[in-house]
């Protein structure tokens, strides 16, 4: 049943945001201290040890796929309702601080990769495409 | 004519989600249907649409003066139901299904550290720059850092510590131009950061991480290299959403006082 699949989701979220509120309190600020990303940590973990066992099954899946899916529309949506207008006040700032990021990112590429050798192939595990 | 429209207007309020589901869809095809025909793939359909998007938060900005964008428009409030913080959390969780650990065990430490490496230094580039543009208090400081990650690293960010919503928007066209310049840049700078080979393109997709940006860039760079940076690229907003909000925001808490 898809709803299985949504309620792992679901449940994954909640415990996650739980989480992150009390890391947030340990540390003396009351907010949410990483919550979704413990959250897909523990769907990641939890799925993975579902699919192990063989009871992650098809509709189970489309449950947590279909929000998987519908991602990109959320994040449309959310775009559509922030306070764009006192944003391009301020504009300036999201240029910069995007198209630094891309430049020095850029940069670092050739550092951590180091010089090319015969191995680079090898990197892809048998993974063919 | 006019009694039609007041029915349409009436129902639209009243089915407000759906009519926010509807208008979304027509949104995204457009996009989508523009990327493949007017820049022939070079540009992601994905950029295109939220690019729309907060085109349309500054038409309802304007047009109502308040400051939820399109949701401040009586009929189109669904917006905010669909784009708020509750549905985006539990999509975004969603993304990370499908994710093999095992895979990620393969990319090796030079995987893990292009990841560390592209959230940490996106983080301190975003803060710095708020931090000159007198945006100088660690919660808005934390969320333009996760705007120059990606555009879903600065929202998740910002509404966990609670910043206000022009600095989320401001976080989301950061992460959004990132988005662009990744995709139309790639190809022309491939040449020189050796980006040629499987290794580089997980290397590059850990350090970029926006995952449409590097999709897009290495498709139109080389085919090929697409799987390898699609897969590091999707650890990237998972990692910044965990730690963004959490040490970043204590660094950067503890950096600015």
């Amino acid at each position: 049943m898809p709803i299985y699949g949504t309620a792992i989701l679901g449940l994954c979220l909640i415990i996650g945001t739980l989480l992150g509120q009390l890391i947030g309190r340990a540390m003396g600020i009351d907010r949410n201290l990483g919550g979704v990303g413990i959250a897909m940590l523990l769907l990641i973990i939890f799925t993975d040890r579902l699919r192990t066992s063989g009871r992650l099954t098809p509709p189970t899946q489309s449950g947590i796929l279909f929000w998987s899916a519908i991602y990109i529309p959320i994040v449309v949506a959310m775009a559509a309702t922030q306070n764009v207008r006192a944003a391009l006040t301020g504009g300036w700032a999201a240029v910069a601080a995007g198209t630094l990021s891309v430049m020095i990112c850029f940069t670092l590429v050739p550092f951590i990769s180091g010089p090319s050798g015969p191995d680079d192939d090898a990197v892809d595990g048998g993974r063919d495409s | 004519m006019s009694e039609i429209l007041q029915v349409l207007e009436a129902t639209a309020t009243k089915y407000s989600l759906v009519t926010a589901f509807a208008a979304v869809g027509c949104v995204v095809w457009i996009s989508y249907w523009t990327a493949e025909h007017l820049t022939r793939g070079r540009m992601h359909g994905s950029a295109i649409a939220i690019m729309i998007g907060l085109l349309l938060a500054w038409i309802g900005g304007t047009v109502t003066d308040g400051k939820r964008g399109l949701a401040d428009i009586e009929f189109l409030a669904g917006f905010g139901i669909m784009g708020g913080a509750m549905l985006r959390d539990l999509a975004i969780v969603a993304t990370a299904f499908g994710v093999r650990l095992d895979e990620f065990v393969k990319t090796g430490v030079r995987g893990i550290v292009s990841l560390l490496a592209g959230v940490l230094v996106s983080f301190m580039i975003g803060a710095i720059v708020a931090w000159s543009f007198g945006y100088r208090d660690a919660v808005s400081m934390a969320t333009l850092g996760g705007g120059a990650a990606t555009y879903i690293v600065g929202p998740v960010t910002g509404s966990a510590l609670g910043a206000s919503s022009d600095i989320i928007a401001l976080s989301v066209a950061a992460g959004l131009i990132k988005s662009i310049l990744v995709m139309t840049l790639t190809p022309f700078v491939a040449g020189y950061i050796g980006l040629n080979n499987p290794r580089s393109a997980l290397i590059f997709g850990g350090l970029m991480g926006t995952t449409s940006g590097v999709a897009g860039g290495l498709a139109a760079t080389d085919e090929r290299l697409v799987p390898y940076g699609a897969m590091t690229a999707t650890f990237y907003t998972g990692l910044g959403c965990l730690l963004g909000p959490s040490v970043v925001f204590l660094l950067i808490q503890t950096a600015v006082g």
